[in-house]
């Protein structure tokens, strides 16, 4: 008896241990990188570097699918085009040259001063992408960027501004990738959202990092009035340790925010992962769901939503999948409501894959081998309402592409 | 065909170390159509799906021979591909598993849309295929849903544990014409291969679906075997009581 509590103890020594978890140092990482020449047509970009992109949604060779192209490497734009009137893609220290009144918009949305990480990108005067819907303007097909890390052991700073003006509608594909030979580096990425009176955004994010990347987005979204704010993220690929949790206002009547993540976890990875959304208005809404996956690592699915106006609606849903020994989710679900006459809930369940439902499918004639795999695809397969249907497909398959790593 | 399909002795089963069958014999012929009745608890679901081979269902003593192969120790799929299937009493949910996926699966072939969608509409579930397999399905439907995947899947012995539980008038019907689809009805009997268990309490199934024989099993035993339609005659008259003392 008294071997089995020692070992209990052990083990949960050993829990802790592993729990026991230190923030990239910055000071560890570089700060300059080698300049970028300007790249005219990115279709000429380096096959390695196209083929690490794709791995992040990013098309260089079909960009009849999307509107605009934005493409950084380390700390520097490459390409930027547009094909779309209605839409503006800029780099943003560009757009900041252009329009004085952008200044209102530079660290509005987040905090330049929340963390080091943050501020380090606010004192680094970095460049990223300035994307904006003009008013009135729906543009279905997206607009593409990626924002690529090639140098060895570099922190690259990214500040990206993205508004879609009132009544119109974007959409945007981001991917974040490294190069293929590039095993360590920081990526630091503030994203600021503005989404005015009854427009309409989707911003489907992409990461495909390696085992050696951290990677510090931090995210702030304003949501006005009858607006739709739309976020899907997908992380399939191994990462070192991913640690984000952007923040979402909605300040207008009958806001809504809607968030989506697919996320996988690999041995010796982590990944600290959540949303929080404000609701300040009467009306407003907002569901946070995420799927986690995990052959080993951590990961850690927060929400938090916040109920602060009458009439608001909030879900919370995180499932977590453990396919083996090893693999840790930690979903931590918290809802806090300020007024009467509010509805928030959360759901969260974790666990391994159900065997009677594994047996279900054997007794169809498939082997557990195939009737697991069912499940686990089931389980990453995104149907997300509002998304256009070709950006539906192109996420699907950006999971079933990295699914087969996990198994 | 005389000959027999599945073949069962002296079958004791155990779930959660309870021993809930105490030896059960029972012989199935090749294009045969056996009934099973008996109270609740009595062990119905614990035989077919010791027979479908779930490894919750212990056996600890007995054999199960399926044309002419000892099943007794094969896994559920194993069983699957050699031919069993089986309609649950209460199937699972499996989220994010669609329905056309899961047919799909059954089918192991590719197939056409419009064939998937014909399968579908003869099971009344044209508006199904894009569901999560049973998530927030009614009673019924359930129901079709099984029978679905069963006729894609194409066993040639079929367990169905009570099919036409929860299903209204109008849809027995169908529910009937899909299992006399699986146990090949159509087919002349000489040539009929298929065959089937269906477990049933009110007998409503067989004014659509043809049995040879009925079975009887009360707490874990097989105490009568005889005509279906007179041992639910008898049943509806003098409860499970009369089939206690029945001498087989
Ligand atoms: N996991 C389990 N642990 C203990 N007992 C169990 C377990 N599963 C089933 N049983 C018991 O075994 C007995 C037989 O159950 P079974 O489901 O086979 O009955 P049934 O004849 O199909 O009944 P019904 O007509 O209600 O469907 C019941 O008493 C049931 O409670
Ligand atoms: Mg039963």
């Amino acid at each position: 008896m008294r071997d089995v509590m020692s070992e209990a103890q052990e083990q949960t020594k050993k829990r802790a241990k592993r729990r026991e978890y230190v923030d990239p140092d910055l000071r560890k990482y570089g700060t300059t990188a080698p300049e970028q020449s300007y790249e005219d047509d990115p279709h000429r970009l380096s096959d390695d570097m196209k083929r690490r992109m794709l791995g992040a949604g990013v098309m260089l060779d079909e960009t009849g699918a999307r509107s605009g192209t934005f493409i950084q490497v380390d700390q520097t734009p490459v390409h930027v085009s547009s094909v779309q009137d209605g839409v503006e893609l800029l780099a943003v220290r560009d757009a900041l040259a252009k329009y004085d009144w952008l200044s209102d918009y530079w660290w509005r949305a987040v905090d330049s001063g929340a963390d080091e990480y943050t501020a380090s990108v606010d004192k680094a005067n970095a460049n990223g992408y300035f994307m904006r819907a003009l008013p009135g303007q729906k543009t279905m097909l997206p607009l593409q960027a990626c924002l690529y890390l090639g140098t060895e052991g570099l922190a690259q700073n990214v500040h990206n501004i993205i508004i879609a003006e009132e009544d119109s509608e974007l959409h945007i594909i981001t991917g974040c990738t490294t190069g293929p030979e590039t095993e360590s580096g920081l990526h630091l990425g503030v994203s600021e959202f503005y989404v005015r009176k009854g427009a309409k955004l989707t911003f489907t994010m992409v990461h495909n990092w390696q085992a050696g990347i951290a990677v510090r987005p931090r995210t702030g979204v304003i949501v006005e009035e009858g607006a739709t704010f739309l976020n899907n993220y997908v992380i399939m690929q191994p990462v070192q340790d991913i640690q984000t949790n952007p923040k979402v206002w909605c300040v207008g009547r009958g806001a809504t925010a809607s968030f989506n993540s697919v996320i996988a976890g690999h041995p010796g990875g982590r990944i600290d992962v959540g949303s929080r959304v404000f609701l300040e208005a009467p009306e407003s809404r907002t569901e946070i769901v995420s799927r986690a996956i995990v052959n080993g690592g951590e990961i850690i699915a927060r929400g938090y939503i916040e109920g602060n106006a009458a009439d608001v609606k909030g879900h919370l849903e995180c499932r977590g999948l453990i396919l083996n020994e090893g693999g840790i989710i930690h979903a931590v679900p918290e809802l806090r409501g300020a007024v009467a006459g509010i509805d928030l809930y959360h759901e969260a369940a974790v666990g391994k894959i159900a065997e009677e439902e594994v047996q279900y499918l054997m007794a169809r004639g498939l082997t557990r081998d195939e009737a697991t795999s069912t499940i686990v695809r089931g389980f990453l397969h995104v149907d997300i309402e509002g998304l256009p249907d070709a950006l539906n497909a192109e996420l699907q398959k950006a999971i079933d592409s990295s699914e087969n790593d996990l198994m | 065909m005389d000959e027999v399909m599945l073949s069962v002795r002296d079958l004791h089963v155990e779930v959660g170390d309870v021993e809930i069958l105490h030896g059960v014999d029972l012989d199935i012929r090749y294009g045969e159509t056996a009934a099973l009745f008996g109270p609740n608890g009595s062990g119905k679901s614990t035989l077919l799906m010791t027979l479908m081979g779930f490894p919750k269902y212990v056996i600890t003593r007995g054999s199960i021979e399926f044309k002419g192969q000892d099943v007794t120790t094969l896994s559920v799929d194993q069983r699957a591909r050699m031919g069993m299937g089986m309609s649950f009493q209460r199937p699972p949910i499996v989220r994010g598993v669609k329905t056309r996926d899961m047919v799909l699966a059954c089918l192991r072939r590719e197939a056409s849309e419009s064939e998937i969608r014909d399968m579908a509409a003869t099971a009344g579930l044209s508006d199904f295929l894009d569901r999560d397999v049973n998530y927030g399905f009614s009673g019924g439907e359930l129901k079709r849903s099984e029978l679905l995947q069963l006729m894609a899947q194409n066993p040639d012995f079929v367990l169905l544990d009570e099919p036409e539980s929860g299903v209204d008038l109008v849809n027995i019907a169908v529910i009937g014409e899909l299992i006399n689809k699986l146990l090949q009805k159509e087919v002349r009997i000489r040539e009929r291969h298929h065959a089937g268990l269906i477990i049933t309490h009110t007998g409503q199934v067989l004014d659509y679906v043809s049995a040879r024989t009925g079975y009887v099993l009360i707490d874990g035993v097989i105490t009568c075997t005889g005509d279906p339609q007179e041992i639910l005659t008898t049943i509806k008259q003098n409860g499970y009581e009369e089939c206690c003392r029945c001498v087989m």
